[in-house]
């Protein structure tokens, strides 16, 4: 399934709601232009909700760090919600985990923006 | 380019699940060799689409063998930069070679017949499953 993605902004923060595949391709380049829209538009608190995202190869992860690298730049944060266990694990064995803000609990990572 | 990648992966994914792989194992092998193909496009053959990509898949007694080889001028495995050193972790690439190894149980690059890039990645077939064919 190509990557869809649906925003929904809580307050300052915005929350997109992802679901298929970020792989090269179409998938990729939605990531990116979604982010890059929500830059644009003025969002710095921004969260990828990955919760029906089971499939990422390494250009997706590539999008994901670029996401993070663009909005870190524009003095924003990003985090990451409710990863499936294959995109856990890549982020693990990549050492990407110790790089990104993790969370498995919406709640939680609303509050955590500072 | 895409379609190609997706049915290089699909087609080893089909024999891994023949093979009796489990669900995850032929997740794996399927984003080896998915990372594979595209390496092979954009660095081996420099994104050529005149250039050809060759897949192989080989069931040996013990093990499946994917060997992807493309017609670009080969490299060293060992001077390619490690993503997990710190200096690399934010790069947007350099992910493919160490994803695959990650998921194969072996895995090594050799120069081709023509001079380009071999990939050579093994799975250890599940316990009591042999296999003698070639596709």
């Amino acid at each position: 399934m190509t990557l869809q993605g649906t925003c929904r902004e809580i307050g300052e923060i915005v929350v997109v709601d992802f679901s298929g595949k970020i792989t090269l391709g179409e998938g990729s380049s939605m990531l990116r232009r979604t982010l890059r829209d929500l830059i644009e538009h003025g969002h710095r608190k921004i969260i990828l909700n990955l919760y029906d995202v089971d499939y990422i190869d390494s250009s997706g992860i590539g999008e994901l760090v670029s996401g993070y690298t663009t909005v870190r730049g524009a003095e924003g944060e990003l985090k990451l919600l409710h990863l499936t266990k294959r995109v856990h694990d890549l982020l693990q064995i990549t050492r990407l985990f110790t790089v990104f803000d993790v969370r498995s609990d919406e709640e939680d990572a609303l509050r955590s923006f500072r | 380019m895409l379609d190609s990648v997706d049915l290089a992966e699909s087609i080893v994914m089909r024999v891994a699940e023949a093979s009796g792989f489990s669900e995850e194992d032929i997740h794996k092998i399927g984003m080896a060799v998915r990372e594979g193909v595209i390496n092979a496009y954009n660095y081996g053959n420099q994104q050529d689409r005149a250039k050809k990509i060759r897949l192989t898949v080989e069931l040996e007694p013990e093990t499946m063998r994917v060997l992807v080889l493309d017609q670009g001028k080969g490299f060293v495995l060992k001077e390619v930069p490690d993503p997990l050193a710190e200096e690399n972790l934010l790069r947007t690439s350099g992910r493919g070679l160490f994803l695959m190894r990650a998921f194969m149980d072996d895995f090594e690059v050799r120069t081709g017949p023509g001079g380009g890039a071999e990939l050579v990645m093994v799975k250890k077939l599940p316990g009591g499953v042999s296999g003698n064919g070639r596709a």
